[in-house]
């Protein structure tokens, strides 16, 4: 057994994490700048979580993923990370040339109190910040939140820094995306083109983290948000924030800063949450929804219709990110399918509230947790006591998955075993015809290799 | 695809690269940045800097001193629950992203495949996470039952003023376990180093020597430096087992705490990874009086050199033998399957950047096919990793290094080892050399270039020079490099392959490297039409 020391008897825990459903802050932050363009993430702190970062995100998408750090030493613990700071602005912009460099803060700079503020405003005087570059700063504390509130700080920077508000509005809408893959921001870019809307998505990490092998490396990609597309965002007719945890506090200072009225939808996954983003865009761009939209979502519910027998009944564990598992577990409800135990790391208490609406009634007996101690440990432990027949999640379900004999979908972040998520979106209609197949096969693939010979299918 | 260079006359000087490497640099960072990268020439001394602080916003290889504790000297040892104390990331990270292997017994305790954090919050950083903390702990004994629990500290505790060795202390009072704790925040030092030396200490005063059990063998080893990494502590385990050497502990790959506890009881301590644990080597000599020596299982006559030390410093006939009948028989193996490989990848160009011995380990399995190696250097080393151990006198000690605690060790009068003793000034005065780790420098070529903590735009610039045939890194570099249609080689993870140790692995390793250098996928990379001129139709869709 993988994970040997593992029971059903569940014992209240209030201090000690085990095997979380989160990581921390500045990934997030790491994670929404390189969805800008000719943008370098700067991570102030030791080397450590630099480099942890770069790694987890690199083993995620197999692209390179630069991003520089304060490499603090105890001096700069004691004394204040400020002189690291104008260093590395210095450095970066000699030596790696971005337009942009957009730092976040790290445990270690928020508990010493660095003002990135102050230390940015600093190296502007100094003549540090070459003419018509830019340096971007979010605070990302790792002891608040999640790798989401950290995803969501830093679009705040980016809106705040650069979204600018003139005379004249533009007939655009701004989509402000949750922590997608960059196959989803392709999709979603996509959708945007059936619909005939214009508008701008930030961040967006496509033709960045999916880049085509040319034999020649370039350090900025040629996709991200553009700077002139993030200024023109105040003078856009709205926002829609997909994923309230990751978006909303962008959509709000857009708001406050340059009157773009939002609307928080979550992010298109499945039939009903698309449906919301498919009507809320066509409301925010006055369009009528094309028929290609309309034959799309047909072929989802063809499918689950042809399929439905090998779904229905079905019982989940799903762990991973509130903006993401939502829309998938009202997708799963949808489909008859039982999602029974659902944990999220990540704190926020509207969590409580939309999967109680989403599953007290077709799913009473379902168990949901989410903030501190929502960790896998605890939702192994429920499978052990009552076992399901599907598991979603990250890579690191693999082990619960071996030891329990679950069939497992890989969905959510880090994925470090498999490649494919960057590249075949889940979003949209398309995205969950997507979810339905890889449901499907593995469901399918179980039976096959367990069912009695005599009970062995051909056509299924 | 870049075009080969012909090497066959001797390395270029590499001069005007380093220049060119330099020029691009503010004054202030190309003043320190020239003192790290020399031009190889092993007929004179050469001093190469090391060990120092990586300039800020610089894109370095480096992790942090928690990395190089919890993450690589403890890390592999499964029967210890390593509790880290800090927010959620650094635990996160660190979670089986390490490909330590570990093989435990039926009913055995294995903690690897768990993550454990405090999870620190806002609060606890306000008020103080001490008390989190112990109770951290209580919930894990009282869930686990672990026999120890080790406890990481990560940046923010050691500035709040959490003190993880008191809070140990008290538990282990409490809980009657096992229980210790490492100050081991990522800004302790200027790379992973300072956390193994931090770890070296942690383990040596709280596990090394709590159970002198009787002897289980005639010639009693310990394993200093070795990871595991794709199962390279199994192939060595094979090994030692055949010629009749037991291996009492290994620090730290497929290990337990429990072997640990005993493992003072050896006659010889092995050293493979010199950076990561020579501190306990030396630790161990002065207290217990066992000798160590320099050893390396990666490539095949490295293995051979390495068995044959072993079975010299015993002296047993029978022993020799058996490593001898042992070398023939692998390398008859070996040597099958280099013939068919070394004349499809001789001559090609190698170029390796990465932790503190491998960079230098892996250029003998390279000098084996024929590889030559143009240039390399270690991520997190010192100065006697590239020069050798005569340096460490000279070696300036500074601020940072000061941080980091020397333990002072006095002989344990009772069970000092005074046959070993005199065993080893007897080997060294017929030439058998112990703590003999001349470095990398001395074994790579004229022309060579060496460069430390080498960073993104250096490789960059590496690259368009030398024209590698492959690279060996790390997962942060793996898709830079290969962007540039170079292929890379993790020296880390093995890219999920391995084991490359020992004779099995160097086989491994041959038939790693003619995938690698033989495949054509490389040369697809332009589209047959790339260079067509463009056509204008008439069925296009505008038209």
């Amino acid at each position: 057994m993988l994970l040997r020391h593992t029971t059903k008897e569940v014992r209240e825990r209030n201090a000690l994490t085990v095997n979380p459903a989160k990581t921390c802050q500045p990934v997030g932050a790491m994670y929404a700048a390189l969805g800008v363009h000719g943008c370098l993430p700067h991570s102030h702190g030791s080397q450590g979580c630099c480099s942890y970062h770069r790694s987890a995100l690199t083993r995620h998408y197999k692209e390179p993923v630069m991003a520089a750090t304060s490499s603090f030493t105890e001096g700069s613990s004691v004394f204040g990370g400020q002189a690291n700071l104008l260093q590395a602005i210095e450095t970066i912009f000699a030596v790696y040339e971005p337009e942009i460099i957009a730092v976040h803060s790290t445990c270690l700079s928020e508990t010493i109190g660095d003002d990135l503020n102050q230390i940015v405003i600093k190296a502007r005087d100094e003549g540090k910040v070459p003419f018509g570059k830019y340096v971007v700063q979010a605070a990302t504390p790792s002891y608040v939140g999640s790798h989401v509130t950290g995803y969501a700080n830093m679009l705040e920077a980016f809106v705040k820094y650069f979204a600018e508000k003139t005379d004249e509005k533009r007939r655009q809408i701004n989509l402000l995306s949750g922590w997608v893959e960059p196959a989803d921001m392709r999709e979603l870019k996509r959708i945007m083109k059936v619909m005939k809307i214009k508008s701008v998505l930030l961040p967006d990490t496509s033709d960045v983290l999916d880049t085509p092998m040319t034999g020649k490396f370039e350090m900025y990609p040629k996709g991200g948000t553009t700077i002139a597309e993030m200024v023109s965002m105040g003078d856009s007719m709205q926002s829609l924030g997909l994923g309230e945890w990751a978006t909303e506090k962008a959509a709000i200072s857009l708001d406050n800063t340059c009157r773009v009225p939002f609307e928080i939808t979550d992010i298109p996954v499945g039939i009903k949450a698309t449906d919301r983003f498919i009507q809320a865009l066509a409301k925010a761009g006055r369009v009528s929804i094309p028929e290609q939209i309309s034959e799309e979502r047909g072929r989802l519910i063809d499918v689950i219709t042809d399929m439905h027998q090998y779904l229905y009944g079905k019982r989940v564990a799903v762990y991973g990110d509130p903006d993401n598992i939502i829309p998938l577990i009202e997708f799963l409800v949808d489909m008859d399918m039982q999602p029974v135990y659902i944990v999220s790391g990540t704190p926020g208490k509207h969590f409580e509230s939309r999967m109680a609406e989403i599953l007290s009634e077709r799913v009473p007996e379902a168990k949901y947790k989410n903030g501190p101690q929502a960790d896998m440990f605890l939702m192994h432990q429920w499978i052990k006591e009552n076992p399901v027949d599907l598991l979603i999640g990250n890579t690191y379900g693999k082990y619960v998955a071996r030891d329990e004999n679950i069939p497992f979908v890989r969905m959510g972040f880090p994925i470090i075993d498999r490649i494919g998520h960057s590249y075949f979106s889940t979003l949209g209609y398309m995205g969950g015809l997507r979810i339905v197949e890889k449901i499907l096969s593995v469901l399918m693939d179980k039976q096959d290799a367990t069912c009695l010979e005599e009970k062995f299918e051909l056509v299924m | 695809m870049p075009n080969k260079k012909d090497y066959t006359n001797g390395l270029p000087d590499p001069s005007a690269l380093r220049d060119e490497i330099l020029k691009k640099y503010p004054p202030k960072i190309a003043k320190k940045r020239v003192k790290g990268m020399v031009i190889n020439d092993p007929s004179v001394e050469q001093e190469v800097m090391a060990n120092v602080r990586t300039i800020p916003g610089i894109i370095t290889q480096r992790g942090c001193t928690y990395a190089g504790c919890k993450g690589v000297v403890l890390g592999p040892t499964r029967d210890i629950i390593n509790l880290v104390h800090g927010p959620i990331g650094c635990s996160f990270y660190a979670w089986l992203t390490r490909r330590n292997q570990t093989r435990p017994a039926e009913g055995e305790d294995n903690y690897i495949t768990y993550c454990f954090s405090t999870d620190m919050q806002d609060s606890n950083i306000v008020f103080g996470g001490e008390a989190k903390l112990k109770e951290a702990i209580r919930e894990a004994f009282e869930i686990f039952k672990p026999k120890a629990i080790g406890v990481f500290s990560t940046c923010p505790v050691g500035l709040i003023g959490d003190d993880v060795h008191s809070v140990s202390r008290d538990m282990k009072a409490e809980l009657g376990i096992n229980i210790f704790g490492f100050s081991c925040e990522g800004y302790r030092g200027v790379s992973q180093s300072a956390g193994h030396h931090i770890a070296n200490n942690g383990v040596f005063k709280n596990v090394v020597g709590l159970n002198d059990r009787a002897r289980t063998g005639k010639f009693q080893v310990n394993m200093l430096g070795e990871y595991n990494i794709g199962g390279d502590a199994f192939e060595l385990e094979a090994l030692f087992e055949e010629a009749g050497i037991t291996l009492l502990s290994s620090f730290s790959g497929n290990s337990t705490i429990k072997s640990m506890e005993y493992s003072h009881t050896a006659d010889l301590n092995m050293v493979m990874c010199h950076r990561s644990i020579n501190y306990i080597a030396e630790m161990m000599e002065e207290k217990y009086g066992i000798p160590w020596v320099k050893v390396n299982f990666i490539g095949a006559e490295s293995t051979a050199k390495s068995l044959r030390k072993v079975a010299d410093y015993f002296g047993d006939a029978g022993l020799k033998a058996k490593v001898e009948e042992i070398i023939e028989r692998e390398l008859a193996k070996v040597n099958a399957v280099k013939v068919s490989i070394k004349p499809k990848v001789e001559g090609k160009l190698a170029m390796m950047f990465v932790g503190g011995s491998r960079a230098h380990h892996y250029q003998d399995l390279f000098n084996e096919l024929g590889i030559r190696t143009v240039s390399a250097g270690y991520e997190f080393a010192h100065r006697d990793d590239y020069e050798g151990r005569k340096v460490i006198p000279t070696i300036k000690i500074d601020a940072d290094s000061r941080n980091i605690e020397e333990l002072t060790v006095t002989k344990d009068e009772k069970l000092f080892r005074n046959d070993l003793v005199a065993k080893k000034a007897d080997l060294e005065s017929k030439g058998f050399e112990f703590k003999d780790y001349a470095g990398m420098m001395p074994d790579m070529a004229k022309n060579s270039l060496i460069i430390d903590d080498v960073n993104h735009w250096e490789t960059e610039k590496l690259i368009e020079f030398y024209k590698p045939d492959v690279f060996c890194a790390g997962i942060k570099e793996k898709y830079v490099v290969q962007k540039a249609g170079v292929p890379l080689k993790q020296l880390h993870s093995y890219d999920y392959g391995g084991p490359y140790a020992a004779f099995g692995g160097a086989i491994n390793f041959y038939i790693e490297m003619e995938r690698m250098l033989a495949t054509n996928i490389w040369k697809m990379i332009d589209a047959p039409w790339k260079h067509e001129s463009e056509l204008v139709g008439s069925m296009t869709i505008e038209a």
